[in-house]
């Protein structure tokens, strides 16, 4: 009960953070010029927003997801699931508790333990995930239209760019299944030693909201392939898309029991998966708080093995010999991509002092251009912010960097009066020590810093207790070279920003957790290693 | 055995009509340079069934330049391992859809049974194309511990143009072996399939067409080894030349290499795999397994009891048409293969081996061979150190473990072995002993995608199958620059 009381202090909301799968297409000239000439000025953050689009799709799946079948929670109880753009009903989403968690966890054992799935060859199991992958792209619209109204996502955001992401990464991890390595390593006397690589057993997996179904995909891909079932628990703020996928995922022959999706909070299921002694490993992706007491919980209950991937207060460096255009709008993509809902957003950017003003001068620009307003039209770059809550928050964090002194060079305020929108706001002349330059804010107010030598950006940039990601903009090879090695994160993007593939792992430094998902790394966190050693006698050679 | 040699196609089933008898150039099929033709036969009966044309050395030469423009220009080792990938999944696909057809043209082509084409070779055909497929996006370079202040990499890159020479025995198998990995690596080829059966590889070009693979990425030139192969291997801008078949034809394609461009080569070649069958052996088992060995050691306490056993099973051994389901052995592939199996066999009898079972001819017609199993077999005689590759077995005594070890390496081959017996340090020992690439223990021919597969000494070198299959169409390339003020070393 002491865990639980720790997990209802501060489990109070699983906010989470994480960025998104995106082609290098997002990034190309064409898109980002394309649609920011293209749009008339009259739609650009000024504007009110207007009566919101009706979302082409209906919600169908409400219910918790055990054992290959849809059922109402043992409570009977639902929560309800929010419109960003408005903070009005959409569904009422059945609130899945401890016994919920328990029963879906008793479905993943049997299905682990009994089969079919862990017993299947890797090839029968990557069939079942590229067929998957296949209906993800049949269903690719409707899919993403749920994720943008669920979320306040951009639609085409979804429908580009997540959603083909996650079909992408399925057959990434199908791949993977039938091509599962342990090594046969060499033994000082005569014995024969292999290592078998096996599935962990019942994986319990929790989500963030920001980008629902990819970090759907960077979970449960890698697990399945391994053999392993699963819990996983979506974020309260978002349950809706990751129903209706996990339903595809049956269709495509998932056997029952393999997959099991309990919607609900962080202190009640959340904590209930991560205390659970029958869980044998879990994965958490979200706020670093949240992060301290999923470990907690783990350390408390059966020593799960937990995999961690938590905020972080990423730096952009950008040096005078970058190219200034460049830097200026990959920068902006790097903060206000996703509403700035990304745990891997560039929310602080350093500026060499030569061309620091430039610099502000166009992100201002920049930003001004950023068109606001109803994920749902087509051109709009950045929709709601998730809720209330986090809506409240930014807004705090926006008057602490006026208060502290910060420049606020554009934005600053909500847009309109219903819903969570937020102005593309930037502030220059912001100090190490300001709130604003510290603590992950998730939304979308850029700071832009000045400085002048590498060794003092370094030190600078390092100054954190987050190591998720970086980016370095110069066309210097030896700087490049430096920076890559000396910032201690997780991903170091030189000369781009968000490329996020299938094969490149992802995780963090320090405070920012533990574990990397995607490429061969992430099977590491869903494989048991079992040495397995036997006399030799009288072999040909050691 | 009972014979049903000369029945035509079995069970109604009707004869596939050949669609593609043309070389498949630059995404094309098109006649040979000099209009000639070669005819392919039904072993069933030695009847033409298609004339095909006989791609010469002008024929690999507009294949390598269709090959070369694709690779050096063309879009498919620029498009991301995903992208191949996806191309790849949908030529698997296609191969599923068209697996009847597929399968009869073997069994019409290579007088294979059509029930095994159907639910083994086809499938195999399909299944690792997928895996190459997903392995397309996995090729990772290395970071490299270097020892002064410099960061350094390694890339994989795709070879280049590769020339794939395959056999008549697994033709449709032995293409996607050599074909899928190379795609998955990124590179361009041409492919040679035997002359006795060229059918099947046609087919699977035109489906690789149609699975949108670029034109010129792979390129089947129908027609002769001393002509069309001879080409391929001495071609200056061949970078790479993959072969299976026999061990004399492997060191011509060496040193065709040796002499033109020292193209990488990876050879898959002949064997005399042994199989060890120890006095504690599942004796059902045993029988089951060496159908496949061609040098069979069984051990002393044993030996009698299973020779009895495997004479009686060799009678409800079913020769015959191979379009027949209940058939277990079709005609030998064409009558240079028949003539010489029934010479060995005759050899065997001369060198003072006894017959057991069988030992000639089967029917009128066609290239039909008796299942023929011969015991009291000496090392020194032919039948045990040559390939025959047809259906005769050799039986051969051992005492003990250490004889069986150096009986069985005694051999220029080292392509594989089986192993029967219940013992755990026996099969330990035994597995580490034996000098071939792949070893089987209580078990025989379980061919996966995952495994690799190829040969110590003079059965070759390079491995197909696996994610090892990549290395022969990769090199490495390293790279160093200098670093400075690294945190770590």
């Amino acid at each position: 009960m002491a865990a639980r009381r720790l997990a209802c202090s501060l489990l109070s909301r699983s906010r989470a953070a994480c960025s998104p799968s995106l082609s290098r297409s997002v990034f190309g000239g064409d898109r980002i010029h394309g649609s920011a000439s293209g749009v008339p000025r009259g739609l650009t953050t000024a504007t009110a927003i207007e009566e919101p689009i009706q979302p082409p799709v209906q919600v169908n799946h409400t219910q918790l997801l055990i054992n290959g079948q849809f059922v109402d929670s043992a409570s009977g109880r639902t929560f309800p699931t929010l419109d960003p753009r408005t903070g009005e009903l959409i569904a009422h989403v059945a609130e899945g508790d401890v016994e919920d968690v328990n029963r879906a966890v008793i479905a993943a054992r049997k299905a682990f333990d009994g089969g079919p799935w862990p017993k299947m060859t890797g090839y029968q199991r990557s069939c079942i995930l590229y067929r998957f992958a296949d209906l993800i792209e049949k269903h690719n619209d409707e899919i993403a239209a749920l994720e943008t109204w669920d979320n306040g996502k951009p639609y085409e955001q979804a429908a580009k760019a997540e959603i083909p992401t996650l079909a992408r990464l399925m057959r990434y991890y199908a791949g993977w299944a039938d091509k599962i390595h342990g090594l046969i390593v060499p033994a000082d006397s005569p014995h024969h030693v292999q290592v078998l690589h096996e599935p962990i057993g019942v994986a319990g997996q929790i989500i963030p909201w920001n980008f629902p179904l990819l970090m759907f995909a960077w979970k449960v891909g890698p697990a399945l392939a391994c053999g392993n079932t699963i819990v996983l628990k979506t974020a309260e703020q978002t349950p809706l898309s990751a129903l209706l996928v996990s339903k595809l995922f049956h269709e495509a022959g998932l056997p029952d029991g393999v997959l099991n999706v309990i919607s609900g909070f962080g202190p009640t299921a959340g904590a209930a998966l991560a205390s659970h002694m029958d869980v044998d490993k879990l994965a958490f992706t979200g706020s670093t708080d949240t992060g301290k007491i999923v470990l907690e919980l783990a350390a408390r209950s059966n020593l799960k093995p937990v995999t961690l991937e938590l905020g972080g207060k990423s730096p952009i460096i950008v040096m005078d010999d970058a190219d200034i255009d460049q830097a200026v709008e990959v920068a902006h993509f790097a903060l206000f991509f996703n509403q700035g809902q990304c745990c891997c957003a560039g929310s602080r950017t350093f500026v060499h002092e030569r061309v620091y003003d430039e610099f502000v001068e166009k992100s201002k620009a920049r930003a001004l251009k950023r068109v606001v307003g109803d994920p749902f039209r087509k051109g709009v770059e950045q929709g709601p912010q998730i809720d209330e809550e986090q809506f409240s928050k930014i807004l705090h964090y926006i008057k602490s960097g006026v208060d502290s002194g910060a420049t606020l060079v554009t934005g600053g305020d909500r847009i309109g009066s219903k819903g969570y929108y937020i102005q593309p706001t930037i502030f220059s002349d912001v100090e190490d020590e300001m709130k604003i330059a510290k603590e992950e804010i998730f939304g979308p107010v850029q700071s832009i810093l000045k400085f002048k030598d590498v060794n003092e950006v370094i030190q600078r940039a390092n100054t954190t207790r987050y190591g998720l990601a970086a980016g370095v903009f110069t066309h210097n090879l030896n700087a490049a070279n430096t920076f890559m090695r000396a910032l201690r994160a997780g991903t170091v993007w030189i000369n781009c920003y968000d490329v996020f593939d299938a094969a490149i792992p992802f995780g963090g430094y320090k405070m920012s957790g533990n574990g990397r998902e995607k490429g061969i790394d992430s099977l590491k966190n869903y494989l048991q290693v079992k040495a397995v050693v036997t006399p030799l006698k009288n072999p040909a050679w050691l | 055995m009972a014979s049903e040699a000369n029945s035509s196609a079995g069970d109604g089933l009707k004869l596939p009509e050949i669609k593609f008898t043309k070389l498949f150039i630059d995404g094309c099929f098109v006649d040979a340079v000099s209009g000639k033709t070669f005819e392919s036969r039904d072993p069933r009966n030695g009847e033409v069934i298609a004339n095909i044309a006989a791609g010469d050395k002008e024929d690999v030469d507009l294949a390598v330049k269709a090959a070369r423009e694709a690779f050096d220009h063309g879009k498919w080792p620029r498009m991301s391992g995903s992208e191949r990938g996806r191309i790849m999944m949908k030529y698997a696909d296609l191969i599923e859809q068209h697996a009847e057809e597929l399968a009869a043209l073997e069994c019409l082509d290579a007088g294979k049974l059509f029930s095994v084409n159907k639910t083994k070779d086809v499938p195999v055909a399909w299944n690792v194309v997928r895996y190459y497929a997903g392995a397309a996006d996995k090729i990772h370079g290395e970071t490299l511990k270097l020892s002064g202040e410099f960061q350094g990499y390694t890339l994989r890159e795709p070879i280049g143009v590769v020339g794939h020479i395959i056999p008549w025995n697994f033709p449709i198998i032995m293409f996607f072996f050599k074909v899928a990995p190379a795609l998955a690596a990124g590179c361009t080829m041409l492919v040679k399939p035997a002359e006795q059966t060229p059918l099947t590889a046609l087919y699977c070009a035109h489906l690789a067409k149609q699975a949108g693979l670029p034109d010129g990425v792979l390129n089947v030139v129908t027609g002769f080894g001393a002509t069309a192969g001879a080409a391929i291997a001495s071609h200056m801008d061949v970078d790479k030349v993959s072969f299976t078949g026999s061990t004399e034809v492997g060191r011509l394609v060496m040193e065709a290499a040796a002499r033109s461009n020292l193209k990488s080569v990876s050879l898959e070649l002949g064997g005399k795999s042994p199989v060890i069958i120890c006095d504690d052996a599942d004796i059902d088992m045993a029988g089951e397994i060496c159908v496949a060995g061609s040098r069979v050691y069984v051990q002393e306490g044993i030996y009698d009891e299973f020779v009895r056993k495997i004479a009686e099973s060799c009678k409800s051994w079913i020769v015959g048409d191979p379009f027949c389901p209940h058939v277990h052995q079709g005609p030998q592939v064409d009558r240079k293969q028949f003539e010489k199996v029934l010479r060995y066999i005759d050899h065997g009898k001369r060198e003072g081996a006894t017959i057991l079972t069988g030992g000639k001819a089967c029917g009128e017609t066609g290239f039909y061979v008796e299942p023929t199993i011969f015991t009291d077999v000496k090392e020194n005689m032919l039948i045990a150190q040559d390939e025959i590759f047809g259906p005769v077995m050799s039986l051969m005594k051992f005492k003990t473990i250490e004889e069986a070890i150096e009986r069985a390496n005694d051999t220029r081959y080292g392509l594989a072995a089986g192993i029967v017996t219940k013992d755990i340090n026996r099969a330990n020992r035994l597995s580490r002993s034996i000098r071939a690439g792949i070893i089987w223990i209580n078990c025989y021919l379980e061919f996966e995608n995952d495994c690799p597969f190829g040969g110590y000494k003079m059965s070759g070198f390079g491995r197909d199958n696996g994610m090892h299959a990549l290395e022969k169409y990769l090199q490495v390339k390293s790279v160093v620059i200098p670093i400075y003020g690294s945190p770590w070393r």
